[in-house]
């Protein structure tokens, strides 16, 4: 499939959410709402729930099925307050020690008036700066869009999961086309020229792992999600050194010899 | 000597002796804020500011020339340059006018220095570098100062101006972020400092990591500071922005940075918050 395709897949309103997610393959969620600081932004959802029979903190990105819902969520572009409820979430989860699962899907940051007002910037970096020694293990799963900033804000992970049509990029390829060639058409050029598919990401190390799509949505996807999810949570609660190897992973990323 | 690397001047910042300002002659500078025509020479003696409060962009290797002890600067990791990971179209040909444009070899450029009288590691970006922005070889340098800075026990002081991440590179630009606010994280739980000074423009990427990850956050009067570009914002919300929104000054109103601090008096104010950290070099404490 040519990458626009799967831009294009990653955004349909029928694909599963985080919600969708997280209600399929955790039991008991029990979600938690607000920053402490100013709000609760709907376009982050985050609480507790059961992995099998581990306790674990799970925070996605929700974009929303309908119209309403997809309204109600900024489509899934989370203000500061939204990135600062997800903080709150992860600093509570070190402290009882639950490891944290993170579902992303947005086409970025919300863009106006109050999220700069309110700090967007500072708030993703304060988030990035928090999950780099975080203490706890971190599995992030892109099902949908990984717009820029905005989606690594909540995937600075030990291990990183796509879908299989989920993209990954610094920019869309919409924005691209038009500061390079002053023309938002020419997007599948664009989407090509980015390498922002999840094969695109494997192959640069920046995926961990990509998960077929067959069956997406059926109880078999979820429960197969599931049985891989528990397991490499294990593996991460057991290993040692997580955030040497944390740091590594990152740090390897454009590394130079001088 | 705390230092203890080869070097060679590569430049006029880095070799001995250089203190005047250089005299440009008749050239002369317009200040697009009240329209007024400064000789050079006026200007530099401001520091590249106007009479009214205006501050004219600067180079990165200038900025530090004016910031750091004459003689002090001593750079690092400078044959760290962009390649094209991803061949993307005509990142090769912006790459090789960025270069013939700014001087540099990236966007960044990173050592050590001494800030009246305090040593520091240091990092300055550079507009006329593909505005600043991050790829991997940015990231990299800025990663391997803080890095440099941690194991030697040094505060950090960098200068930001970025368009943000930069796409020609792609993913690898974004996870850049990631790499570098890791990077910030070590140094800092060592106890260290980190001050970061917001210059015009700072936005994008590198606003969502390292330019808000200081310690202590100084801007310059009236820079660009913003995560989301202006023109985006306005496009989303169908609505002109105010003057004045997104700058140094609307970000502190708001409680994201700590002063706004003019360019003339900048190089005092840093020393004597390093002074509050740190010991002096001549201490021979380090
Ligand atoms: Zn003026």
């Amino acid at each position: 499939m040519e990458a626009y395709e799967r831009v294009k897949t990653a955004r349909l309103s029928s694909r599963p959410t985080a919600l969708d997610c997280i209600h399929s393959i955790f039991k008991g969620f029990i979600e938690f709402h607000g920053d402490r600081r100013h709000g609760d932004d709907k376009a982050v959802v985050g609480g507790i729930a059961w992995l099998g029979d581990i306790p674990v903190t799970v925070i996605g990105i929700e974009k929303g099925h309908t119209t309403a819902e997809r309204m109600e969520r900024s489509f899934g572009a989370p203000e500061p307050e939204g990135y600062r409820k997800a903080l709150r979430l992860m600093k509570q989860a070190e402290k009882f020690s639950r490891p944290v699962i993170t579902f992303v899907d947005t086409s970025g940051a919300y863009c106006g008036v109050g999220a700069e007002k309110r700090g967007q910037g500072q708030a993703i970096a304060e988030n990035l700066l928090t999950m780099s020694a975080l203490k706890v293990p971190v599995l992030t799963i892109l099902i949908g869009e990984g717009g820029s900033g905005g989606a690594l804000a909540l995937a600075l992970a030990d291990r990183l999961w796509m879908l299989e049509n989920a993209v990954y990029s610094v920019i869309s390829p919409e924005g691209c086309a038009s500061i390079l060639w002053r023309d938002g058409s020419k997007a599948a050029e664009a989407a090509d020229a980015l390498h922002l598919t999840a094969a695109d990401a494997l192959s640069f190390g920046i995926a961990d792992r990509i998960i077929s799509e067959e069956g997406i949505g059926t109880e078999d996807f979820y429960a197969r999600l599931k049985d891989d999810m528990s397991g490499e949570i294990r593996g991460l609660m057991e290993d040692s050194s997580l955030l040497e190897r944390r740091y590594q992973r990152f740090r390897s990323f454009g590394r130079r010899t001088t | 000597m705390l230092l203890n690397f080869e070097y060679k001047a590569r430049n006029e910042l880095e070799k001995e002796g250089r203190s005047a300002a250089p005299v440009y002659g008749e050239s002369e500078v317009v200040c697009p804020n009240c329209h007024r025509t400064l000789k050079e020479s006026q200007a530099e003696s401001m520091l590249m500011t106007c009479i009214c409060g205006h501050h004219f962009r600067i180079g990165a290797r200038k900025r530090l020339g004016y910031m750091t002890d004459s003689g002090s600067f001593t750079e690092l990791f400078s044959d760290i340059e962009s390649d094209d990971p991803l061949s993307f179209p005509g990142y090769r040909d912006k790459l090789i006018s960025a270069k013939a444009k700014s001087g540099e070899n990236e966007s960044v450029i990173t050592g050590t220095a001494e800030i009246g009288g305090f040593p520091a590691a240091v990092f300055s970006m550079d507009s006329l570098f593909m505005m600043g922005s991050m790829g991997a070889a940015a990231g990299e340098k800025i990663t391997l100062l803080f890095e440099y800075a941690a194991e030697n026990g040094l505060p950090v002081v960098g200068w930001t101006v970025s368009g943000g991440a930069r796409m020609q590179e792609g993913l690898l630009s974004l996870m850049q972020m990631a790499k570098t606010s890791a990077a910030v994280r070590r140094h800092s739980d060592k106890g260290l400092l980190y001050i970061t000074v917001l210059t015009d423009p700072t936005t994008g990427g590198v606003t969502a990591s390292f330019a808000m990850e200081g310690d202590i956050i100084l801007a310059e009067p009236g820079a660009t500071v913003g995560f989301a570009g202006r023109r985006v914002i306005e496009e989303t919300m169908r609505q002109k922005l105010p003057r004045g929104f997104q700058t140094s000054e609307f970000i502190m109103e708001h409680g994201f940075a700590d002063m706004v601090i003019s360019r003339i008096v900048e190089k005092e104010t840093i020393a004597s918050i390093l002074a509050l950290h740190c010991r002096r070099s001549s201490d021979g404490s380090l």
